[in-house]
């Protein structure tokens, strides 16, 4: 990665590159010199931010890496070198889908696919359809606004522990306003154990989410010409008619970087289950962040921990590789 | 252009993939050593109310170890929640506490680590000798046939803690001293909004405790002689049956404590709304809730039939608190001499009469302090018929693993789903299965 971030910054520096020598170079240095200055600067201004994203990123995910060929059970830990070499073991555990721990992590990969397709789906459509709603002025537009970006301001741990309450057996806003006040449930549901955690977790997540899919089709439809909507209803396209030729096919490069940014991170989410359900997730809301989590921490086996954790690292690589892949292609045709 | 800001784009974007999927850590070697001789950080567990509580209790005490030796020790109290990720943190990483304690059942799990300094004849012998301590607190300090990997700090134990006057209004005599008795008392103080019991259904630790004792007084064990994981054997599942089917079966505990983990049933008990609760030196924390000693009654733990004692008469694990040293503890020598100045006589009666426990050290012990009828009972438990947790390498994971799958069940029995001796069963297997393979 460190290429192409190293592409972007030389973009700006070669634009400045006509510009007359670097004042203050008394008499002015041989042409080559200037050369190589020009060209090492960038590089000289990047060398902190390679050596942090080395240290930050790449580093501890190497370690990672050769952790998971490792047999760090709780009696190696203490001193990493002693861990003897576990070749694939650990590999081979995290995939074999017949025996339980495989088995346990397919199904939590499972969950987390369909928890994250249906979240990015309704953060996507709920920011959408708000934005594209809040676009005509009206009174108090500012404050709905400021309003709706809330849930994305609030940290997340007290936002969560909020839900937490909220989702209580007995004494939960969601059960009193369901079944005490509106009698939709014959009794009070649980929503933090059994089947219904899933359905709290989506709502959580959603609700955190939807904010940034505002925000960001928000700030793309600014740059919609207005005469473009004019020009559609001059020829009598109606609302809908005007959302489906104009506002989606112009948002089109938004929503590309908005669908996937929203998917890695409900992939990979953390807090929000960890804060709503503890240490061990119900397993309908068994999410996959969590489940490498558990392998690690609570059995002790930061081997397999870091197997999976890998074999989870290659898999969005490779969605976000495809992704990218067809969304550019995609691009490219289009006119 | 396009193609560099796509590029751009796509470098975000993977190092936001790489970023959150990342794992890694640091280590480091070595014992202790006496680098920093004036200097020692202690990790505390929460004990009381609240870790304000255990500033209090414990500050005026470290000041005093100080102007003894000269040795500063900086205190931090590490919510339960958090202590074992800690401690597992500090091990990998090398940089963790001089002194801390652990909860007495990790001790084997810790052990294994070899995170901790092992009290051999000698270390013993400098904070006065392994004999002072009472020897069912000694048997949860470590695997046998290994020098133990921490000292005994409190002890503790569980006891049937009873509102007196729901069991008066409720026409109850006495506090029940068998299961069968339990389950009655409890159906008679169901009723009105009011519950038998209350218990810590999303608690994995309390969940496994109870299960414990369940299986003892079944006769069963979760690990065989040898050490292998045995979660699904007869007495097990029926041991784990008849705890779940206090809510799903005879419903005397109400369906909303199945996903209670933060003490939850501590505070209905206090305010009223269960008549009964099992609990460990609930005292303090009663006091604290503002419940007065007058209120509530506490007797042994029922047992199947008879009264407690040892073998299927086991009515409690020998819960508590065990103080071990780190050992990369760059204090060595002041770590052993505040261990001696935590486990002395005086510290003892001072600090088990703040947290409501019993001293596991016998001198302590005899105090008329630990006399009243309270702590007779969890003395006579301790003494006569507790029995200590599975002191394994994998204890730690049997903790989580049973502990979940009676987490689970309970949701089941909450929700309305019939619990079965194949269900049970079933969850027993499954967290059988989530265990290392040896």
């Amino acid at each position: 990665m460190s290429p192409d971030t190293t592409m972007t910054a030389t973009a700006p520096a070669a634009q400045a590159a006509p510009r007359k020598n670097t004042p203050g170079a008394a008499g002015g240095p041989r042409p080559r010199t200037g050369r190589i200055r020009r060209i090492g600067l960038p590089y000289l201004l990047l060398l902190p931010a390679l050596l942090l994203e080395l240290l930050v990123h790449l580093v501890p995910m190497v370690i990672g890496i050769v952790m998971s060929f490792k047999e760090l059970t709780q009696f190696h830990i203490r001193d990493w070198g002693t861990a003897p070499w576990a070749g694939l073991d650990n590999y081979a555990v995290s995939v074999d889908f017949d025996a339980p721990v495989g088995r346990a992590l397919l199904h939590s990969f499972g969950v987390t696919l369909a928890f994250t397709l249906l979240s990015v789906g309704l953060c996507w459509l709920i920011g959408t359809a708000a934005a594209v709603f809040m676009q005509d002025t009206f009174r108090g537009r500012g404050l709905l606004r400021a309003l709706f970006l809330v849930p994305y301001a609030l940290p997340v741990y007290a936002a969560v522990i909020t839900w937490v309450f909220m989702f209580q057996h007995d004494n939960g806003l969601v059960n009193h306003v369901l079944h005490d006040q509106l009698g939709i449930t014959d009794k009070p549901s649980f929503w933090l154990i059994g089947d219904n955690s899933f359905i709290a977790l989506l709502t959580v997540s959603v609700w955190k989410g939807w904010p940034f899919a505002f925000l960001i089709v928000m700030a793309g439809l600014q740059n919609i010409p207005r005469e473009l909507y004019e020009a559609a209803a001059l020829d009598g396209a109606g609302m809908l008619q005007q959302v489906r030729r104009i506002t989606l096919p112009s948002l089109r490069p938004v929503n590309q970087v908005l669908v996937l940014v929203l998917f890695l991170w409900t992939f990979n989410d953390f807090n929000t289950p960890y804060v709503l359900f503890g240490r061990t997730a119900p397993e309908a809301a068994d999410l996959i962040s969590v489940h490498i989590y558990q392998a690690s921490f609570v059995t002790w086996n930061f081997g397999t921990g870091s197997a999976m954790s890998v074999l989870l690292l290659l898999f969005l690589l490779v969605v976000t590789g495809v992704y990218l892949a067809l969304t550019s292609r995609g691009r490219r045709t289009a006119p | 252009m396009r193609s560099i800001r796509a590029a751009a784009t796509g470098a975000v974007m993977l190092s936001l993939a790489l970023a959150a999927s990342a794992c890694g850590g640091g280590s480091s070697t070595g014992g202790g050593s006496n680098d920093s001789p004036k200097e020692l950080t202690y990790w505390a567990s929460n004990q009381g109310a609240s870790i304000e509580i255990d500033k209090k209790v414990l500050q005026p005490e470290l000041d005093k170890f100080e102007k003894q030796t000269g040795i500063k020790v900086k205190l931090e109290v590490v919510p339960w929640s958090d202590l074992l990720n800690r401690i597992l943190t500090a091990t990998t990483s090398g940089q963790g506490p001089d002194v801390l304690n652990i909860g007495n059942t990790w001790s084997a799990s810790l052990q294994a680590t070899g995170a901790l300094l092992p009290w051999d004849a000698k270390t013993f012998d400098a904070i006065g000798g392994k004999d002072r301590f009472v020897d069912s607190a000694l048997g949860s300090t470590g695997a046998e046939g290994q020098d133990p990997a921490a000292v005994p700090l409190y002890s503790m134990a569980y006891a049937l803690y009873y509102n007196k006057q729901m069991f008066a209004d409720a026409g109850i005599d006495g506090p029940p001293a068998t299961w069968d008795e339990l389950v009655a008392a409890g159906k008679k103080l169901t009723k009105d909004g009011k519950w038998g019991i209350g218990m810590e259904g999303s608690n994995p630790s309390e969940n496994v405790h109870h299960a414990f004792v369940f299986a003892e007084q079944h006769g069963a064990d979760f690990f065989t002689a040898d050490g292998r994981a045995d979660f699904a054997n007869e007495g097990a599942v029926t041991a784990v049956k008849q705890y779940v089917d206090l809510m799903a079966k005879d419903k005397i505990i109400a369906p909303g404590n199945a996903e209670y983990a933060q003490n939850q049933s501590v505070s209905d008990f206090a305010k009223g709304r269960t008549g009964m609760l099992l609990w460990q030196s609930a005292s303090a924390n009663l006091t604290s809730q503002g419940m007065s000693e007058d209120a509530y009654g506490i007797a042994p733990v029922p047992v199947r039939s008879g009264s407690p004692g040892p073998g299927k008469q086991v009515n409690s694990m020998v819960a508590g608190i065990n103080l071990a040293v780190f050992k990369n503890t760059d204090n060595l020598d002041g770590a052993t001499e505040f261990v001696k100045f935590m486990t002395s006589d005086t510290e003892q009666k001072i600090l088990n009469t703040a947290y409501g426990s019993i001293p596991p050290v016998k001198a302590a012990q005899q105090d008329t302090a630990f006399n009243s009828p309270a702590n007779a009972v969890l003395k006579d438990t301790l003494a006569t018929s507790a029995a200590a947790l599975p002191q394994v390498p994998e204890e730690s994971q049997f903790e989580t693993a049973v502990g979940t799958a009676v987490k689970n069940l309970f949701a089941d029995a909450a929700a309305g789903r019939e619990v079965t001796t194949a269900s049970v069963k079933a969850a027993l297997t499954k967290a059988q299965q989530q265990m290392p393979t040896k």
